[in-house]
């Protein structure tokens, strides 16, 4: 992997710049550079949210994600926002449960997961984004546990440790699906 | 070395500041740089420090300028229309010789504007920034690293030199997340013999004052103030060169505009473009230095600012005008592209067409 740029995108309220961070988080502990960069203002308050994420084995030049190699959309503007701008070979994670349509786009890799679905039949509906993310490393071979753990234990504070369980519950949810 | 941590540019120039020892930080809210305020109001109370949201940016500039006369280090932040309300106070600092931080997150203007980056401060920044001949030394960020480093330059330079040093970042900056180290080996701060401390009953009163009713007095200030001005403009110029060395076509961009303009040099250079970058880092005082020396190596240079063209006013004249000087902007909070920047390049290795 010489670099990865990610563009995370959805509503205000799913996690996207969580889950964001956590892939972020999981770079700079790998000895990765990293850059995150989230839409703001307005945006963020239950409209649409994005955020740019670029992981690099050398230093990272623009933060802003204008060609995702990886593109996670969580609701349809996003999909129909965005899809165009993914590299030639690159990859599109849709969550099905909230899209319906199919991706247009047939030089791109596409995993349509029922991440919404998924985290409601398990008791956290508020991690779909990490069913995503767990879905992403398997499909990168960048699940290893030490990673995880660690970038988990980074983007979570101490006063939700409670979360830890849950989010890593979701990130393998994501991988066996 | 303590271990990296993912920080907004942002919180980064907060935390910085307090490992400076800014103990004393008077702001008002306003996006993109709201997260200075949101981390002193959190972190200040805890170690004995002041946050203070005042009622408004004006309030919080002249509570700077009295924590100033005190002679501890102190700042205020805001963004593009916040600053503009601010200038009055700039330039009583600057009257009273105060050393102070003042940092701008530039959003796009004028008037309200919008809320995205933007870099059309540059003039306000760096040819004043209120009424009166004065400067301020500017600082221009271009990673969340170099948030933090050059808030900690700046109150160094403001106590060396008895003035405001405003860090000019913009949304980008101030938003994004990057690995950051703040394990700083911060030197203790100058003497202040001038500062309003009390007399104790020991020496004669300080005053702190901007008024000289006496036009002979208060020209010899300002001349003097130039001296100072000028042993700056020698001494504390920076800047980074990327890739000058055979460089035939030179990219000049600060902040968000140099990353973006990175990676388009880099693309170029695979097109076998001989094209490099300088990267001024203080735009007060503007680095001529690198201009001087490029005007006599390439044959074109190229200024990609979130602007109309303000830096490239400086480069004209750092360069003397000796090649033509081009602009490659966006404005309103949109930012160039890299391949808009390519092109630039492209149409300048070509001698102006594409």
């Amino acid at each position: 992997m010489a670099t990865t740029q990610f563009l995370f995108a959805g509503f205000g309220g799913q996690g996207i710049l969580f889950s964001g961070k956590f892939l972020a988080y999981k770079g700079l502990i790998e000895d990765k550079q990293v850059s995150w960069l989230p839409s703001y203002g307005p945006e963020m308050r239950g409209g649409t949210a994005s955020c740019s994420v670029i992981i690099s084995d050398t230093p990272v030049g623009s933060p802003i994600v204008s060609k995702p190699d990886v593109l996670v959309a969580m609701n349809l503007p996003s999909l129909d926002k965005y899809e165009a701008s993914v590299v030639k070979g690159g990859t599109i994670f849709v969550d099905s449960t909230l899209i319906e349509r199919k991706v247009n786009r047939t030089d791109v890799t596409v995993h349509y997961i029922p991440a919404t679905r998924l985290a409601n039949e398990n008791g956290m509906p508020t991690l779909a984004n990490m069913i995503i993310v767990g879905k992403i490393l398997a499909e990168m071979n960048q699940f290893n546990m030490n990673g995880v753990n660690k970038a988990l234990s980074k983007v979570i504070s101490a006063r939700h440790a409670d979360m830890l369980d849950f989010n890593l519950k979701a990130l393998n949810i994501g991988k066996e699906n | 070395m303590a271990d990296k941590v993912l920080m907004k540019g942002n919180e980064a120039i907060a935390e910085a500041a307090i490992k400076a020892g800014c103990m004393h930080y008077f702001g008002y809210p306003i996006t993109p740089q709201t997260e200075i305020a949101a981390y002193m109001a959190k972190r200040m109370p805890k170690i004995g420090g002041v946050f203070l949201q005042a009622e408004s940016e004006i309030a919080a500039i002249n509570m700077v300028y009295g924590v100033a006369s005190t002679g501890h280090r102190v700042m205020t932040s805001s963004s593009s229309p916040g600053v503009s309300l601010k200038s009055e106070g700039l330039s009583y600092l600057a009257g009273a010789d105060l050393p102070s931080l003042i940092v701008n997150v530039q959003r796009g203007g004028p008037g309200l504007g919008g809320i995205q980056p933007s870099q059309s401060d540059y003039y306000q920044a760096t040819k004043g920034g209120g009424h009166g001949d004065f400067h301020m030394i500017v600082l221009a960020p271009a990673s969340v690293q170099e948030m933090a480093d050059l808030t900690v330059k700046g109150f160094e330079l403001a106590d060396k030199y008895r003035m405001t040093s405003m860090i000019l970042a913009d949304g980008t900056m101030g938003q994004m997340m990057e690995p950051v180290s703040l394990d700083y080996d911060i030197a203790p701060a100058p003497e202040k013999p001038w500062a309003t401390t009390g007399t104790k009953m020991e020496r004669e009163h300080n005053i702190v004052n901007s008024l000289f009713l006496s036009p002979e007095k208060l020209e010899q200030i300002n001349f003097e103030r130039f001296e100072k001005y000028k042993a700056i403009e020698e001494n504390e110029a920076m800047y980074e060169e990327y890739m000058m060395e055979d460089a035939e076509i030179c990219v000049c961009a600060f902040g968000i505009a140099a990353r973006v303009a990175k990676n388009a040099i880099n693309e170029a250079r695979k097109q076998g473009i001989k094209v490099g970058l300088i990267r001024p880092i203080t735009l007060w005082p503007f680095p001529s230095a690198p201009f001087k020396k490029a005007a006599a190596q390439v044959k074109e240079i190229i200024s990609v600012e979130l602007s109309m063209g303000q830096m490239i006013d400086d480069i004209k004249l750092a360069s003397e005008c000796k090649v033509p000087v081009t602009l490659c902007n966006r404005v309103g909070g949109m930012i160039p592209s890299p391949e808009q920047v390519l092109e630039a390049i492209v149409k300048a290795n070509n001698g102006g067409a594409l």
